[in-house]
């Protein structure tokens, strides 16, 4: 029965395997609904902040931020937000092939690009893609602090300031629900026209020190806001891939296990038969 | 009944308080601020420092805030608070590291790079030799 031990090894090893799986789901299910939480908690902040950027905006049109400007690209920028881990099915390689794909675009006409990755996937694929990452933070967690993205974010920042990018992208995954994860490339800088359809207010604020202060204050924190916003969202969408990911690798497992059984109990039973046939030629022959 | 108006401190990682108020009081970049009600719209920068609401009859609510923007309109007053202690410099430190931590990883650690390289080319091995099976099978039934 040789063929029948080996089998049984193999079983056993499909259901230690299946064991890390299922947790693994079990895990990601609890982080998931966590990162779910942290993801409504972002949003009133960014939300209030448009708001009075938006108000700001219709108040002072004399006054353009840098940030608010158009111009000519020459090089572009992207703020790629990826996982720390793997194990989340193809949430990241989706999310890094749409970019890739666009980047080629882009280079056909001319237009050269320049990285700064959020996650150790993200690192790993753009140093092997060619181009320049000029900032990168790994190992942000299960829960990201906005404090660990400012130094991230201000360097690409300070580089539109001084012309050396012209705009900047932030690519991520959107969580939808579940099921659905939506790789996004969302343009950061310049900031797109907003709260077009918001009411003419005939107030306007006192400010202090005076506006232009308090809007510049505004609109970088209002960036690192909405960086961070992807970054939750994309460690939802890692959390729920990676649990559908699991399960499916369970379910694989099950199924590849009832199938080595059938297999094993096969081979029992023809190792029975043979040795009955054995010790009854024997009893014939004495 | 006193006269109240709604108060939101909401930080970039969440809520923090909402809720209606007799008064706020925060510091400003350009002195103490005490908010009553119908006060007149005003935007100003927040100093690192101390909240306090007057939710009605005295009772008193703490928030520390490390900075922020403090924002009146005519009947909502919204603080946008900092988490983290901002400064100039400090914000420039962050983006050097930020900057260093870049080019090491792409100089330095190529045992890394090359894991990386092994583990691509290792999954590329792993297909093909799936995909002959695959045919192989095909071509015994």
């Amino acid at each position: 029965m040789a063929g029948g031990k080996e089998i049984r090894t193999k079983i056993a090893s499909i259901k230690n395997t299946q064991k890390i799986t299922s947790a693994m789901q079990l895990v990601a299910a609890a982080k998931m609904r966590r990162a779910q939480d942290r993801m409504a908690a972002t949003r009133p902040y960014a939300e209030k902040m448009r708001q009075v950027i938006g108000h700001l905006d219709q108040a002072h049109p004399e006054y353009r931020h840098s940030f608010m400007k158009e111009r000519e690209v020459k090089r572009i920028g992207y703020i790629i937000v990826s996982s720390d881990r793997g194990l989340c099915g193809g949430l990241n390689n989706n999310l890094f092939r749409m970019l890739a794909k666009e980047i080629r675009a882009h280079r056909e006409r001319g237009i050269e690009v320049e990285f700064c990755t959020i996650g150790k996937k993200a690192l790993g694929f753009f140093r092997r893609f060619g181009g320049n990452v000029r900032a990168q933070i790994t190992q942000l967690g299960d829960n990201p602090h906005i404090e660990n993205l400012i130094g991230t974010v201000k360097v690409m920042l300070d580089a539109y300031e001084a012309g050396e990018i012209d705009r900047i992208f932030v690519v991520y995954n959107r969580f939808l629900n579940t099921m659905t994860q939506t790789p996004m490339i969302e343009q950061l800088v310049p900031i797109t026209s907003q709260g077009e359809d918001e009411l003419k207010h005939h107030w306007d604020y006192i400010y202090e020190p005076d506006s232009k202060e308090v809007l510049d204050n505004l609109l970088s924190r209002y960036l690192e806001a909405l960086v961070y916003q992807a970054v939750v969202e994309n460690g939802a969408s890692e959390q729920s891939a990676r649990m559908v990911a699991m399960k499916a690798a369970t379910e694989n497992a099950g199924s590849l296990i009832d199938e080595l059984q059938l297999v094993y109990n096969k081979a029992r039973q023809a190792a029975i038969t043979q040795e009955i046939s054995e010790i009854v030629g024997g009893a014939a022959a004495v | 009944m006193a006269m109240t108006v709604h108060v939101d401190i909401v930080s970039a990682e969440g809520e923090i308080f909402s809720g209606l108020v007799e008064m706020i009081y925060a510091h400003g970049v350009m002195g103490e601020l005490g908010i009553a009600p119908r006060h007149t719209p005003l935007v100003t920068q927040l100093k690192p420092g101390e909240i306090r609401v007057d939710k009605g009859g005295g009772e008193m609510q703490h928030f520390y805030v490390s900075g922020g923007i403090l924002e009146v309109q005519p009947h909502v007053v919204t603080v946008l608070a900092d988490t983290a202690v901002r400064a100039r410099d400090l914000d420039e430190a962050a983006a050097q590291e930020a900057k260093r931590r870049a080019e090491e990883a792409l100089a330095g650690q190529q045992a890394d790079f090359e894991y990386a390289k092994a583990a691509a080319e290792l999954a590329e091995a792993v297909a093909q030799l799936r995909a002959i099976e695959r045919l192989r099978k095909t071509k015994q039934t």
